[in-house]
């Protein structure tokens, strides 16, 4: 199956009053077609920078985004208006993400008119079909953001999102907002909607079981790099890079009787303005040793899957 | 006789939109040294109830319609407002979800550490600087002189947290507050502070309140749990009762309908159907009766009743009896 999405060496910096913080260091991964990949990681790991990048909504400093064959960054005009229909996101926050001011009909409506000029009975037509296909009724066309739920805005967010008959959609914390008993609803749409419209996503989350419940591949990220990529049950069953480990232990069990006395990963992540010389989980992982702090690892192979570690767990 | 013991606490909103029933007379009791989660999403009234308690919501728009707080033998909801800001600094402290606007930034760590020991212990400020010194060890911050010193945007979010502890326990209180201590930090940073306040609270013999909305963090930490829900405590009991055998509707839903790590690949998630009401709106009967699989007739109408069964779990619904028919 070739790669909808085929990003390689991806590289941006900050240039900060402190000086340069460097977000993202060569990650490269593939999204192939009816595929969700995951980007997981903590806050400041640079997941978020990687899904903007793509979007171009900042631009990065060096490597290739590749999109339906295409090198996306080279790609000027019209071609470029075309292959991002392609491309869609879904941001974190349906409260701020919704313009407050406009009617539903206009929200999801106005990708349409913008890129093929739909107007008048055929665009309210169209409109309607993108909110049924989300579970919402023709009974909100008039409605204001305000009027709904957390869920049913996130719900709106997604049918705006898909207005243009995307091929990929890039999910950022889609979740994170909303009430915990609704969260399993929009999931539950998402995974829907993939079935139906062969979707392919790429989920950026911190949630370790949102993640483990709709993707099928995951790249852990840490400090800017991606430290272990898998698909989710190889990963999740049998880390292999400490810090995969030591977030997977980190998510406290519902079930009381699985209160494992894990010890909690000490200290805190290293200062972007002074990362360490080696790998930049070093400070705080029990197994690190002398090359650790050496030169930062490399991404290897170990079986079917990738970690960058110089003495990785299992065997 | 319990530490913490709050007796059908009804809290009312007086709005322009209306009457907003946010808490509708919840009991539960805290014992000295007892960790106890109060569980619940958005809107449920955990943090407001828990501010109604400690006096701290503004009446008006405020209006405690009824019930009974009492602390320590003290009834709390009649105490002057000056014995209550006592009681507050000495007993009773409280640790708030955002580490990043809870400390007052322009303030050192020093300054906001010793303030309320040299207010409520009378202490010197060599003395309160030794003490503070050796809070920031036991919390577990490294090079407590400088840090001292040092502001609030020096520290990353986990030491922040880790000063708020520090400031909570600073005066030997009875009783911490801690509303969703964790939910502003990355998982990895979440479980140090949690293990933290857990193994502190054990050593020092303070009782803490866990407010939250994360079912991991109730099942992983507290002894006992009292789930809320539209104002309501729906469900309450030991912990692992609670997760074993669930007694309400809503409690049911939301352990199935939570993705988790520790099931086997592939179960599907059930949701919960609809949202949680607007507490402004408020219909007769069971408010979770709309959302509720095992909904009949007389939830619609009626209160439910407060079911009590094995080992002090109590569940506030028409069908607990059914839907646990081993229970008496």
């Amino acid at each position: 199956m070739s790669a909808l999405l085929e990003v390689r060496d991806l590289d941006k910096r900050y240039r900060t009053r402190h000086g340069v913080i460097h977000a993202v260091q060569g990650v490269s991964f593939d999204v192939r077609e009816k595929e969700t990949v995951a980007l997981v990681g903590e806050s400041g790991c640079g997941k978020s920078t990687v899904a903007l990048s793509l979007l171009h909504l900042i631009e990065h400093d060096g490597g290739r985004v590749r999109f339906e064959g295409a090198e996306f960054d080279q790609l000027k005009g019209r071609r470029e208006q075309e292959l991002r229909r392609d491309l869609s996101i879904v941001f974190q926050n349906p409260y701020s993400s919704l313009n407050p001011r406009m009617r539903i009909k206009d929200i999801v409506g106005e990708p349409m008119r913008t890129a093929y000029g739909t107007r008048g009975r055929e665009l309210v037509e169209r409109v309607r079909e993108q909110l049924e296909a989300v579970g919402l009724g023709p009974e909100h066309l008039r409605r204001f953001p305000h009027e709904f739920s957390g869920g049913q805005r996130q719900r709106i967010a997604i049918a705006r999102a898909l207005a243009l008959e995307p091929k990929l959609l890039i999910l950022d914390e889609p979740t994170a907002a909303l009430d915990v008993s609704v969260q399993a609803q929009v999931l539950n749409l998402l995974r829907e909607l993939q079935r139906r419209l062969g979707l392919s996503y790429l989920l950026i989350s911190h949630n370790l079981a949102t993640v483990e419940s709709i993707a099928d591949r995951v790249l852990v990220m840490y400090f800017g790099r991606i430290v272990e990529s898998g698909t989710v049950s190889e990963v999740f069953n049998d880390p292999r890079h400490p810090y995969t480990r030591a977030l997977l232990d980190s998510v406290p069990s519902i079930d009381p009787s699985q209160r494992h006395r894990l010890k909690p990963l000490e200290g805190d992540l290293p200062s972007p303005l002074r990362p360490p010389p080696g790998c930049a989980f070093a400070p705080r992982c029990a197994r690190a040793a002398h090359d650790c702090t050496a030169r930062p690892p490399p991404l290897g192979s170990i079986g079917s899957r990738e970690a960058a570690c110089y003495h990785p767990l299992g065997g | 006789m319990a530490l913490l013991s709050v007796r059908g606490l009804e809290l009312h909103f007086v709005t322009p939109a209306g009457r907003v029933r946010a808490v509708n007379g919840i009991s539960y009791t805290v014992e000295a040294g007892e960790l106890v989660a109060i569980v619940g999403e958005s809107g449920s009234g955990k943090t407001v109830q828990a501010q109604a308690v400690l006096g701290l919501v503004a009446q008006p728009p405020g209006e405690i319609v009824g019930g009974a707080v009492e602390f320590d033998g003290v009834e709390l909801l009649s105490l002057p407002e000056e014995r209550m800001r006592t009681l507050r600094g000495r007993r009773i402290s409280m640790v708030f979800q955002e580490p990043m606007t809870s400390l007052n930034p322009v303030l050192s760590i020093g300054r906001q550490l010793t303030e309320a020991m040299r207010l409520h212990l009378q202490l010197t400020r060599a003395v309160a600087d030794e003490r503070a010194v050796s809070l920031l060890g036991m919390v577990g911050i490294a090079d407590p002189e400088r840090r001292l010193r040092q502001y609030p945007h020096h520290l990353s979010g986990g030491m922040r947290q880790r000063v708020m502890i520090a400031i909570a326990i600073a005066c030997d209180p009875l009783l911490i507050v801690a509303d969703e201590p964790t939910t502003a930090l990355d998982v990895t940073i979440q479980a140090q502070i949690l293990a933290l306040m857990q193994d502190l609270t054990r050593r020092l013999g303070v009782a803490l309140v866990i407010i939250t909305h994360d079912l991991g963090v109730v099942a992983r930490y507290a002894d006992r749990v009292n789930v809320m829900y539209a104002g309501r405590i729906v469900e309450h009991g030991a912990a692992r009762d609670v997760y074993r055998r669930p007694a309400h509707p809503y409690t049911i839903g939301l352990l199935n309908s939570v993705p988790r790590l520790d099931r086997p690949r592939g179960v599907r998630i059930e949701p919960i159907p609809g949202s949680p009401p607007d507490p402004a709106h408020l219909q007769p009967g069971c408010a979770f009766a709309p959302r509720c699989p095992y909904v009949v007739d007389r939830c619609r109408r009626e209160e439910p009743p407060t079911v009590t069964f094995d080992d002090r779990h109590v569940a506030t619904c028409w069908q607990t009896a059914a839907l646990r028919p081993e229970s008496g």
